[in-house]
């Protein structure tokens, strides 16, 4: 096998940049210079395709129907039957939106891309009771995944799904709701201590009269918009949404912000200050250019320094997506999908707050480390799934409906991975011992090496070397 | 290579210091000063947010049947606890056990700017949160990496469940989840998992696959530990055969079997009553109080009730105003249940809520949750609760 320096370079960028990399590519990329892969990446990134399982008319008729049943005194028995069904093919049509997601990621070209989304939707996290909604928050996460972050950022902030999050609807002239506001400057752009409570109070006011129609389209009304004067940031003027968003930015410290999430995202749990300051001024110097700032921190040396290779844990997303990907997995009944990233404590689409996972070793608990283990049998060897996910707060209402309580049956998951095409992508005379180095991040140690001096079958050896703590690492 | 090999070497070089981490010593090995009674608390969490009102109702009061009028439940069908309030008939399990004194009810408790999402709220409860604060992590995790003389074992707090809760995760430290430990046994004993944990000298190191090792080592040895406590207990108390109360049956046998666990973590969901609420909750809340009923009378059978604290809670109470489908939407202040063979004060505790001072329809808290938690934490618990939630919270008087 390789053993040359690039062979690891190019595969610890394709795991941080994106969900792993086939056998064959690898070994092609590896006789390259890394720049041509790192270009590649980009290159890939361009062709940006939206999701589209929810249908916009079909969502606002289900619930202008739902509302209109809400409203009512008595239920014949048929209203009854009529809402529940609505409540279930709402509930359905999310979770559909969740798996087209999570299969996009699975089968990619564009891994780059489907990884800034993912980044960017830990960012600007969000959970919608409206899938349509979701849907189109989740395009422009990755419409401007690797564009400028201003455009982003607004085209996120005017997005129905956050202004109804975030409660911009309320917000209006003479009663400022002031959530999004705060958010958009504690989560969103600079971070705590660098605003004043003031400056909350001035800038909701700036977004007074950020709406959405009923079409799902943003709607600005100067009827409930503040057009007094606002003092923000020590400056005082008309301004409105926008400006505030460009005088945010006019602050270094938003892009030292946004970078050091970057940094812990793609590069490493513990943030270096140096090297963060290093993507920073690129970000602001480059008008917040997120392929600027992306390229400079993957052509960067200490991208591949040995403290930030093999020591990150890997999300629940990046562990699925990656051990499907690898081993061409088809899940027959893809619903388990989001049983999985429940179980795992990352229910894409259902954030825990507007703060977005927490991630690092806040993905591992006893629990979830058992599972995390237990998977690759699981989906590579068809097993039988002994647990069960705890339900959403917000799927109470969907729960309230059932009277009866659902048994939990014991399932199989349903899945195939592909050996024989895996098996094939792997070069002549593999050995168990490069199987291991091929996929694990972390380099193998003395229990690794003697799990694969005992055998020679590399199914087998697959398995087991997915099976490891060294495997949640990437 | 180079790192792993530097640290492999540097241990070497310390070998006759060596100290052998704590969580890799065996049982045996701990002090049996360390085996004193244990105070237990009992976390039931309610979630979808429970209508209190239709809970403890506030029958003395006129305000709650012109709100109510047509789930509203009549002064003859419920069960009298003063002149002011009663208990839904759904709860007939628990009057014995009000009537023991083994219950005490706090009425309104909640927090300032009260929000009105499930997962929001839920947060908030979990974390102990202000309303416009994000943590990630719980009060008990808190408790666990406060690293008291209480708390230091992995199995300190457990969740009777398959997947972890917020509450339940510190920063350094986290609860461990389980529906039933006889499987958390036999996964963490195939011969695979036995195989890498086996004599695991290479990751002690404190980084991330030293974790791993160390979370997987841990959950291998709280497995055994907790099987093999908890097998030798014979469980002959009855329980109604529902999944609450199947929980509260698991933990009844860890606490009867002397399990060294402080926190214990069960729930109950469906709350989440929008439309035709009354046999929605009436059932859940069947479920409740029977579950509870037995449990209780199994700790006290065991010599354990004195030990044990039960606390109840929801994420949010109802609007008290019902909604258009006989159902009752999100609101805020909400009462809070806890059992116990020591409480302080028995019955009700505070004031019924005040129907008619309402902040937009809704009730305005009396007691912050955080005090209730804070009071369990410095008396339960033994922690200063301005450790675990980041200010000080004045205690209250049921314990």
């Amino acid at each position: 096998m390789e053993k040359k320096e690039n062979f690891f370079k190019v595969k610890h960028l394709y795991n941080r940049a994106g969900f792993g990399i086939a056998y064959p590519e690898l070994e092609h990329l590896s006789r390259k210079n890394l720049h041509k892969s790192i270009k590649e990446l980009f290159s890939n990134a361009q062709k940006i395709t939206d999701l589209n399982t929810v249908d916009a008319s079909e969502t606002r008729q289900q619930l202008l129907m739902q509302a209109g049943l809400n409203g009512k005194k008595d239920f014949s028995p048929e209203e009854k039957e009529q809402r529940q069904e609505i409540i279930r093919k709402i509930s359905q049509k999310g979770r559909d939106l969740n798996i087209e997601w999570i299969q996009r990621m699975i089968s990619t070209d564009a891994p780059l891309l489907e990884k800034m989304t993912l980044f960017w939707h830990g960012h600007f996290a969000c959970r919608s009771g409206n899938p349509y909604f979701s849907q189109q928050l989740n395009n422009i996460q990755r419409k401007y995944a690797l564009g400028s972050f201003k455009t982003l950022l607004i085209e996120v902030s005017k997005s129905p799904a956050m202004l109804q999050y975030l409660n911009n609807q309320q917000n209006r002239k003479n009663h400022p709701n002031e959530n999004f506001a705060r958010e958009l400057m504690e989560l969103f752009t600079i971070g705590r201590g660098n605003y004043t409570e003031q400056d909350i109070r001035e800038s909701a006011r700036a977004f007074t009269g950020w709406t959405y129609n009923k079409d799902g389209d943003f709607e600005f009304k100067p009827t409930i918009h503040d057009t007094g004067s606002k003092i923000f940031f020590g400056k005082t003027g008309n301004f409105d949404g926008e400006a505030i968003i460009d005088l945010i930015l006019e602050k270094p410290a938003t892009a030292t912000f946004i970078c050091r999430k970057l940094y812990t995202f793609f590069v490493s749990d513990t943030p270096n200050e140096v090297h963060i300051q290093e993507l920073s001024s690129c970000f602001y110097d480059q008008q917040y250019d997120i392929s600027a700032v992306m390229k400079k921190m993957f052509e960067a040396e200490w991208f591949y320094s040995s403290e930030n290779t093999g020591n990150k844990i890997k999300s629940p997303a990046e562990l699925l997506v990656g051990l499907s990907r690898e081993f061409f997995v088809t899940y027959n009944k893809p619903q388990v999908l989001i049983q999985l990233q429940s179980s795992l404590g990352q229910y894409l689409f259902n954030p825990p707050n507007v703060a977005g996972w927490p991630g690092g070793r806040s993905w591992i608990d006893s629990s979830s480390l058992m599972l995390r283990m237990k998977i690759p049998s699981l989906v590579l060897n068809d097993g039988l799934i002994d647990f069960n996910a705890k339900a959403d707060p917000e799927e109470e209402a969907l729960l309230a409906i059932n009277r009866k309580p659902k048994i939990q049956k014991k399932s199989y998951i349903n899945a195939e991975a592909n050996w024989e095409k895996f098996l094939n992508t792997l070069p002549k005379n593999c050995s168990t011992a490069d199987l291991a180095a091929f996929l694990l991040q972390p380099l193998p140690g003395s229990k690794i090496k003697s799990l694969t001096t005992n055998s020679s079958d590399l199914k087998k050896t697959a398995i087991e070397i997915t099976s490891t703590p060294e495997y949640q690492l990437c | 290579m180079k790192r792993r090999d530097f640290l492999k070497n540097s241990m070497l070089t310390a070998a006759g210091t060596f100290v052998v981490p704590a969580f890799i010593k065996p049982f045996e090995a701990l002090a049996l000063d360390e085996l004193t009674l244990y105070k237990n608390l009992v976390v039931v969490q309610l979630s979808g947010g429970n209508d209190g009102l239709n809970t403890v109702i506030p029958f003395g009061n006129d305000i709650y049947y012109q709100k109510r009028k047509n789930i509203a439940i009549k002064p003859q069908e419920l069960i009298k606890l003063d002149d002011m309030q009663g208990l839904n008939p759904n709860l007939s399990a628990l009057k014995e056990i009000y009537d023991q004194g083994w219950m005490s009810i706090i009425n309104d408790v909640g927090y300032p700017n009260p929000d009105r999402s499930h997962f929001r709220s839920m947060d908030i409860w979990q974390t102990a949160s202000d309303a416009n604060q994000f943590l990630s992590t719980g009060w008990i995790g808190r408790y666990l990496d406060s690293n008291c003389q209480s708390c230091k074992f992995p199995y300190t707090a457990i969740e009777v469940d398959d997947s972890l809760s917020l509450a339940m995760k510190g920063k350094t430290k986290k609860g461990i989840a389980l529906k039933d430990p006889a499987a958390l046994f036999r996964n963490t004993n195939e011969p695979f998992f036995k195989e890498m944990m086996n004599n695991d000298k290479e990751h002690l190191d404190e980084d991330n696959l030293g974790y791993l090792y160390k979370t997987m080592i841990e959950t291998s040895s709280s497995a055994s530990y907790i099987q093999n406590t908890s097998k030798i207990y014979q469980d002959n108390f009855t329980y109604p055969s529902t999944g609450f109360a199947s929980q509260l049956k698991t933990v009844a046998k860890f606490i009867s079997s002397g399990l060294k666990t402080r926190v214990y973590y069960v729930s109950l969901s469906g709350f989440d009553t929008h439309v035709d609420q009354t046999p929605q909750q009436g059932r859940l809340l069947k479920q409740y109080a029977e579950g509870i009923n037995a449990f209780l009378k199994d700790l006290k059978q065991n010599n354990k009730l004195d030990d044990t604290l039960v606390l109840t809670f929801s994420e949010f109470g109802r609007r008290v105003e019902q909604n258009a489908s006989n159902g009752t939407d999100h609101g805020t202040a909400n009462n809070m249940f806890l059992f116990g063979g020591k409480l302080k004060k028995q019955g009700i505790y505070n004031a019924a809520p005040n129907l008619q001072d309402l902040e937009a329809g809704d009730l305005k808290y009396q007691v912050d949750f955080r005090q209730v938690y804070g009071t369990i934490l410095d008396k339960w618990l033994d922690v200063n609760n301005a450790q675990i939630l980041n200010q000080r919270f004045n205690t209250l008087d049921f314990i």
